[in-house]
């Protein structure tokens, strides 16, 4: 009966170690100063700044490196002035640009217009987002400009994309658009 | 416990059977109502989420106003006809340069967007909407909500069988402990009853077995040495897992289900994570990026099937993951009502998961655009984690290891292409792994 009771005690403390272990908090560390940096890592909380944020918008006024600026303004005269763009982007490379421009498409715009560019991508499909126009809509007059636009801007429910692509890429982006439109339009 | 849980399930059974039933009603007296409106409003609803829905819902502001009963509500209000609706879907933008005074109205109340001309809806197709706006078919929807009680009437009846097989097995197994002691005690009785002493008939003259133990110097030692060994192996295992958080799963701010995101609607990693194709850090996203989508997606739908058992069990009811976007709405700074941003935002204190000390150096850029790794390798079924937790253990081992068993992919890469040529020469092999092209040097990673 002894053995038996200490069988149990030592179970118990085994059970009573497991359940120490939280999954809701982060393991010990050795050197916790090498995780927890010293410098200010991205995203991470810092006391002075605003919001505590570490991650700021740039200052007013700076450009990034390879910024290219847009000057055409969102509006709808804006639009129409957009419109008549044409992509910067040098044509000898078209391939290398579309080939981009396809990976691109499907990761950003794919899923709600389409991998075809008729509007019915996955979360059309499911009913999750409703309206999305076909690139081949005649009322649209969808031109390569006037996609960088709508990239760069957003439209209505659509938001702008300037944040996850670069100038470079929403123009690769727009090139392909335009070859979707091609297909949809034959 | 388990009888609580059943009686909630049986509930919402109850609850869905009942949701059910209404719809059905509502359906037919729905199909009459169309019927007398003129214009077929099945056909109206597919050209309304092809057309309008983008900036329209029936019964929320949008970008546009809310449709419902619109040509009742304009006929009653402003005194306009079907015909002043034909002009303004048709051709919009002309109507308001016309200088028609409720199409200006309407302009400047919704901070002048433009709605989008569509000369191409005839007649019949617009009638054929406000048949759609004036009664909306519900005839789909009971068609896939009957699909939900199917479902979770599945669900409930194998999870009552599972828990009765599981209770039944437990009482079994009661009640043959039960009968063992029994069985003990009354042979024992018997013992005694005859006289048979059991214990404590040879015991005095043997020696305890511990003491045999303590004198037998050799047993004590090779014990000792075994006892060293185990406990050494036992530390040294648990300080190999001091700073490695594998399957760390904190509580996040917002319950942002990857399982709904990445698995249910198929949105690429990269969508939200971009910048994982071209930096170092993979990036949690910006609150734009959600809105991107949750301006228009305000509620929470679920599946076409309806939430499953084990998520209810969780609590993740539609109503759950609503409150959630409404949580996002908050952070942003998002007006519901007037659609617009109240410039009041407050930032989201997401809890971050993976973390590599200071002294590792890692790239996502150069794993996911260049060597072309899926995500799913070292975050693991992402799309399939409704709580977001660290998968792989991000040791310095586990590294190593991929880098000696992947190949590097030199298609399309130039740079990739000379390199290997001259190094798969000077190994000898067809194809180079990373540890080959230089992934195991230290200063690849520690400088």
């Amino acid at each position: 009966m002894n053995s038996f009771r200490n069988i149990v005690i030592v179970l118990g403390m085994v059970l009573l170690v497991a359940s120490c272990a939280d999954k809701s908090k982060p393991n010990y560390q050795y050197m916790p100063n090498m995780y927890e940096s010293v410098g200010y890592e991205t995203y991470s909380e810092v006391d002075f700044l605003p919001n505590s944020m570490e991650a700021m918008k740039p200052v007013e006024n700076t450009i990034s490196r390879g910024w290219i600026p847009y000057g055409i303004e969102n509006t709808i005269e804006g639009k129409e002035i957009a419109r008549l763009n044409l992509s910067p982007l040098d044509s000898l490379q078209s391939e290398v640009n579309l080939a981009k421009g396809k990976e691109l498409y499907t990761i950003y715009c794919g899923i709600c217009h389409g991998t075809k560019g008729k509007g019915q991508g996955n979360l059309v499909k499911r009913e999750k987002i409703l309206g999305v126009p076909s690139y081949a809509d005649a009322a649209r007059n969808v031109t390569v400009g006037t996609t960088f636009h709508t990239i760069q801007y957003g439209l209505n429910s659509m938001g702008s994309y300037a944040s996850q692509l670069n100038t470079k890429e929403m123009w690769q982006v727009s090139e392909y658009v335009m070859t979707l439109k091609q297909d949809l339009i034959k | 416990m388990k009888k609580v849980i059943n009686r909630n399930q049986i509930f919402k059974v109850l609850n869905i059977s009942v949701v059910l039933f209404l719809l059905f009603s509502i359906s037919a007296f729905a199909q009459d109502e169309a019927n007398a409106s003129g214009g077929d409003p099945v056909k109206g609803k597919a050209l309304f989420n092809q057309n309008c829905a983008a900036c329209h819902s029936l019964t929320r502001k949008m970008t546009g106003p809310a449709l419902e009963k619109v040509e009742e509500r304009l006929s009653e209000d402003e005194g306009l006809d079907r015909e002043w609706l034909y002009a303004w879907i048709k051709n919009s933008p002309g109507l308001i340069k016309s200088g028609d005074a409720y199409a200006n109205k309407v302009y400047a109340e919704f901070n002048q967007a433009a709605m989008t001309a569509f000369p191409t809806l005839s007649n019949a197709d617009i009638d054929n909407i406000l048949a759609y706006t004036a009664a909306a078919p519900a005839a789909p929807v009971v068609k896939s909500s009957e699909g939900v009680g199917v479902a979770a009437a599945q669900g409930v009846s194998s999870g009552i069988s599972n828990e009765v097989i599981l209770g039944a097995l437990t009482c079994v197994f009661g009640l043959l402990v039960m009968m063992l002691f029994l069985v003990n005690k009354t042979l024992r009785r018997i013992a005694e009853a005859n006289g048979v002493s059991l214990e404590q008939e040879n015991a005095e003259k043997r020696l305890p077995i511990w003491k045999a133990f303590a004198q037998n110097q050799f047993l004590v030692l090779v014990t000792v040495v075994l006892m060293l060994l185990g406990s050494a192996y036992f530390a040294y295992g648990w300080m190999m897992q001091v700073g490695v958080d594998q399957g760390y799963a904190p509580i996040q701010p917002i319950h942002f289900s990857h399982k709904v995101h990445a698995g249910d609607n198929k949105i690429e990693c990269k969508y939200c994570h971009s910048s994982a194709r071209v930096s170092k850090t993979s990036g949690v996203p910006a609150l734009n990026v959600c809105m991107n989508c949750h301006k228009s997606i305000f509620e929470y739908k679920g599946n076409a099937e309806g939430p499953s058992s084990e998520d209810l069990a969780n609590g993740y009811t539609n109503e759950f993951y609503t409150g959630e976007i409404k949580k996002l709405y908050k952070a942003v700074g998002w007006d519901e009502e007037n659609q617009n941003y109240t410039g009041e935002s407050k930032p989201v204190e997401w809890v971050r998961i993976h973390n590599l000390p200071d002294f590792a150096y890692f790239n996502h850029s150069q794993h996911v655009s260049v060597a072309g790794v899926e995500c799913q390798t070292c975050h693991g079924p992402v799309e399939e984690m409704e709580i977001m937790y660290q998968y792989s253990p991000l040791t310095m081992g586990w590294c190593v290891n991929c880098h000696r068993e992947t190949n590097v992919k030199v298609e399309g890469n130039a740079y990739y292409e000379k390199i290997h040529s001259e190094l798969s020469k000077k190994y000898g092999v067809d194809k180079l792994t990373a540890a080959q092209m230089g992934g195991l040097e230290c200063g690849k990673c520690h400088y």
